[in-house]
């Protein structure tokens, strides 16, 4: 090949790359080894993890452990869908499409929107989109969230707004019950609010009730009413825009999706068709060829984007979470909605089933909200005379892991843990948990 | 040839959906749970109870994996055929980094589980980002990023930041991007805050350095550029543009897009940048499933480090740990570390490979470039344009502008046709500096056989458009379906974007 440009040496490639840049040494790097060396190399890492299959943990707060039926990796592990790019030629890419468009379709019966894209990132950034694109649509620059939202989605929320200048303002929630404060939301409500973002469940774990009374308050104003979502809850609880919701976002990795240590996960966003234009990220459509103008799909509504709108596109994204959306789509298949909304009553079951058991225990107050949970529920230790960071540290030593140590992100609650329970906690896994609690609390 | 892809007329999922059926059995909780929980139901308010269900289609097991089964056989991977994405770069992955992270020692860990139960895990991505900052020739690097652009965002950032400490954020208003560039980088600029300020190529088309110099200012917060550029070609004055933009207090960020063909040959931190950013599915070969998940790392030069997001990964000569206390951070860029399982193939990929092994990708994929543009550019009907004469990096841009003229065939034919021979596409109407381009980037994975088959596949469709051009104007016929109508699938009044809008509107006449 060589020969056949004119060259002697492959050096003569890099010709163009001056001298003064040419890296002269050699990478840092060990390798290469083969490919016996690198799996047992590698396992013997993973190995030293201890995961959630090993000891029963009670961590969820923004991912959270589901049962991932086989299904679902034999189809997303199919070589056509994995190995392939974003489908810029159409005619040889129909079957993602085809599967990204399902996947939009679901996410819109469970949310009642028109519109979902083809995914972004997590749920945190869906929700930096969705402020930002609420305050193209309404050119106004404030922003409402509540009080108990994850930290880490508001500092996401916080970095992706601040260069749009945008101000992001805390609603107030009842310390009794978790809800949102309509007073003091009407209060904070003002000609400049671009959006209203509720969650539901909320990050606590508890369901927010006044979720129609919100989003009219939202309307009233002129604001856009947004609402995060935990889509397992879809099967019973309503979708989100039968009480009003513009815009929905949330976190696809529950449906089929592993945790992986946090990554990748699946960033829901749908909206109204009212709004698609200012929608960011990739939307499949359906369409017809040519042709023969038999059905096809591509991708839609592309002078939104990066690649053709460049500076003035709704959003940067452009690699998205695609597989992870075919995931979802086909772990929402494999339930169908007796299956999602059997999914939602098993989980609630579990988590009202350890909530019961942990409330048995002296000193332990469970949950400290008086409103439904789903499947998250704080756990506080206060009369205990133990901080949650010791009770935590003993119950490794049990061979159990508690819930998220949510003391630093709002002290006011204090010893306080918030636990999750999934139809993946065998009813052993809670009653180790309670044993163990009890051990540990010496009770 | 004889290619045909798969045609299966496969209807919507929710078009099989018949009442009743179920694919999926769920674990029942015990008679003692159910007996404690009572009925669950009860307890919702009655205000946020669904009363309709989801309109989910109802599908036995068998019948979802026949759907998906047959969609897939309907898709073109790179486990296919030769995939040459110019720009987006698409090479085959070792199957070897699949089955690595194939265990719930990954799959089933919590990122917020105690650190003492997470050891092997962040010893991974501790390696890992030490190998990719020697790699880019940078002092530290984030994992966090989702995907490249994402990676773009955080570089954009941590500038906004870098300007911010030092008090001249109100000042420094602008970042500079070569016409060139891909459209992440601009639509990051304004993501970030920042106008874009275009500079454009010279007849070289490296960066025009005349050009550069008239567009810096003390407005100038960075300049944005990928080296080796879009057009394959090498910005050999990257030292001089560098220090443009040094010498107005601006900073350099690399586009890491074509990271590839410089693999142990140069390093973005030895050419003057301070910022760079990794594709992992482009450079280390990690899968890209029809659009995602990737990883976007991003690198820093020491006097930035600070400003990267948290947490970071640390290692204090015993145990690894999570670092979130970084005052002039950024902050948070997304849940959690990023895209771990793609990550940690990136992990088992650079072990396989070695120094010696990178290096040698960007030789292999430099060659391969070369040999396929120089054999095309034979065909009738294709041009070089910009320094025509010299060699490329990775990846060319050839412009299809003389065939169109004189055949009417168009760039999106040639691909179209393409198709049909059973080879992949090359990138399409990218740059937007080159008319008719065809950018393609046929990867160092590729044998000398299967680059001579993309090679006649080229020269077969110039000789159509010369001797038969209808034949390429209505391809293509060999795949799924025909050419399909872009705009109808964008105009009001045909989108349908959904199952409900579809249902809503009827079909798209």
């Amino acid at each position: 090949m060589l020969k056949e440009l004119g060259l002697k040496t492959i050096d003569e490639l890099f010709t163009d790359i001056p001298e003064k840049v040419k890296f002269k040494g050699k990478l840092n790097i060990p390798g290469p080894f083969s490919e016996v060396e690198v799996k047992r190399r590698i396992a013997k890492l993973l190995e030293k993890n201890v995961s959630s299959m090993d000891i029963p943990t009670f961590l969820g707060a923004g991912v959270w452990p589901h049962y991932v039926p086989a299904v679902v990796d034999t189809i997303i592990g199919r070589a056509e869908f994995l190995t392939s790019y974003t489908p810029y030629q159409a005619e040889v890419s129909q079957g993602i499409l085809q599967a990204q468009f399902e996947y939009q379709s679901m996410i819109c019966e469970l949310t009642g929107m028109d519109v979902a894209n083809a995914s972004m990132y997590d749920w945190a950034t869906s929700l930096g989109e969705a402020a930002l694109m609420a305050a193209r649509l309404t050119k106004k620059t404030e922003f409402i969230i509540p009080y108990f939202i994850h930290p880490e989605r508001k500092a996401v929320l916080k970095l992706m707004s601040e260069p749009a200048k945008m101000k992001i303002i805390e609603v107030k929630q009842d310390k009794e019950t978790g809800q949102i404060n309509l007073e003091d939301l009407k209060t904070k409500i003002s000609k400049n609010t671009a959006g209203i973002y509720i969650e539901n469940p909320s990050y606590l774990g508890f369901l927010e009730e006044k979720v129609k009374e919100i989003g009219e308050i939202a309307h009233e104003n002129g604001a856009l009413y947004i609402v995060g979502v935990d889509p397992t809850s879809l099967g019973l609880l309503k979708a989100p825009a039968d009480y009003g919701a513009d815009i929905v976002v949330g976190e696809g990795q529950p449906l089929g999706n592993s945790m992986n240590y946090g990554g990748p996960l699946l960033g829901i966003f749908a909206c109204k068709e009212e709004f698609v234009r200012q929608m960011p990220g990739r939307i499949i459509g359906l369409t017809t060829t040519k042709k023969q103008n038999q059905r096809a799909f591509c991708m839609a509504l592309q002078t939104r984007e990066q690649y053709i709108r460049r500076e003035k596109a709704t959003s940067s994204i452009c690699t998205n979470e695609a597989l992870c959306a075919v995931a979802a789509a086909v772990y929402l298949s494999l339930l169908g909605p007796r299956g999602l909304k059997r999914l939602g009553e098993i989980i609630m079951t579990k988590a009202i089933y350890a909530m019961k058991k942990l409330k048995e225990i002296p000193g332990v107050k469970v949950p400290l909200f008086k409103a439904s949970h789903f499947k998250e529920f704080t756990v506080n230790f206060d009369e205990t005379g133990k901080t949650v960071l010791e009770v935590h540290k003993k119950l490794l030593k049990e061979g159990v892991h508690g819930g998220k140590i949510i003391k630093n992100e709002f002290p006011e609650l204090g010893e306080t843990a918030l636990y999750c329970v999934t139809e993946v906690h065998l009813k052993e896994d809670v009653d180790k948990l309670v044993n163990s609690l009890k051990k540990v609390l010496e009770v | 040839m004889s290619f045909r892809q798969a045609r299966w007329n496969e209807p919507l999922i929710f078009e099989r959906s018949k009442p009743g059926k179920i694919g999926f059995t769920l674990p029942e909780p015990t008679k003692e749970e159910k007996e404690v929980a009572g009925n669950v139901v009860d307890s919702i308010p009655k205000s946020l109870l669904r009363e309709k269900p989801p309109e989910l289609p109802e599908v036995s097991e068998v019948e979802v994996v026949r759907h998906y089964t047959r969609l897939s056989q309907q898709n073109y991977g790179v486990d296919l055929g030769i995939y040459p994405l110019g720009s987006c770069t698409m090479k085959y992955t070792p199957k070897i980094t699949d089955v690595v992270v194939n265990t719930h020692k990954l799959r089933d860990l919590h990122p917020y589980q105690d650190e003492e139960l997470t050891q092997g895990i962040l010893q991974i991505l501790y390696e890992l980002s030490n190998y990719f900052a020697e790699i880019l020739g940078m002092d530290k690097v984030s994992l966090q990023p989702s995907a490249g652009a994402h990676g773009e965002y955080v570089g954009v950032m941590i500038m906004r930041a870098y300007h911010a400490l030092n008090g001249e954020l109100d000042k420094r208003t602008e970042i500079i991007v070569p016409d060139s560039a891909h459209g992440t980088n601009p639509a990051n600029t304004t993501m970030a805050g920042f106008k874009t300020v275009v500079v454009p190529s010279a007849e070289d088309g490296t960066v025009d350095l005349k050009a550069l110099k008239t567009v810096v200012s003390e407005h100038t917060a960075g300049l944005m550029l990928t080296n080796p550029n879009t057009l394959g070609v090498f910005e050999n004055n990257i030292l001089e543009i560098a220090e443009v933009i040094h010498g107005v207090g601006g900073l350099v960020y690399y586009d890491g897009a074509n990271l590839n063909a410089i693999l142990g040959k140069a390093r973005p931190g030895d050419m003057g940048f301070d910022i760079a950013h990794i594709n992992t599915h482009k450079t280390f070969s990690t899968p890209h499933g029809g659009g995602g998940p990737g990883a976007g790392p991003v690198g820093v030069k020491k006097e930035l480090e600070k400003f990267l997001p948290v947490p970071t990964i640390e290692f204090d000569g015993k145990r690894y740990y999570l670092d979130y206390n970084r005052p002039y951070s950024i902050g948070k860029i997304r849940g959690f570390y990023g895209n771990i399982a793609v990550l940690v193939r990136a992990y088992a990929y650079i072990l396989l490979m070695g120094a010696e092994g990178l290096e040698r990708v960007a030789e292999l994929s430099v060659l391969n470039a070369n040999y396929v543009i120089r054999k095309v550019l034979k065909a009738r009907g294709y041009t070089l344009p910009y320094k025509s004469e010299n060699l490329r990096k990775h990846e060319g841009v050839i412009s299809a502008k003389q065939m169109m003229d004189e055949t009417g065939v168009r760039a999106l034919n040639v691909s179209k046709m393409l198709l049909d021979l059973g080879v992949h596409a090359p990138t399409n109407y990218f740059p937007l500096i080159v008319p008719e381009a065809l950018m393609i980037e046929p990867t160092e994975t590729e044998s000398k056989e299967t680059l001579d088959e993309l090679i006649n596949a080229f020269i077969k469709v110039s000789e159509e458009a010369y001797s038969n051009p209808k034949v390429v104007l209505e391809a293509p016929v060999n795949t799924t379906v025909d050419m399909v109508d872009d705009v109808k699938a964008s105009h009001p009044k045909t989108m349908r974007l959904s199952w409900r809008m579809l249902k809503k509107y009827g079909e798209a006449k």
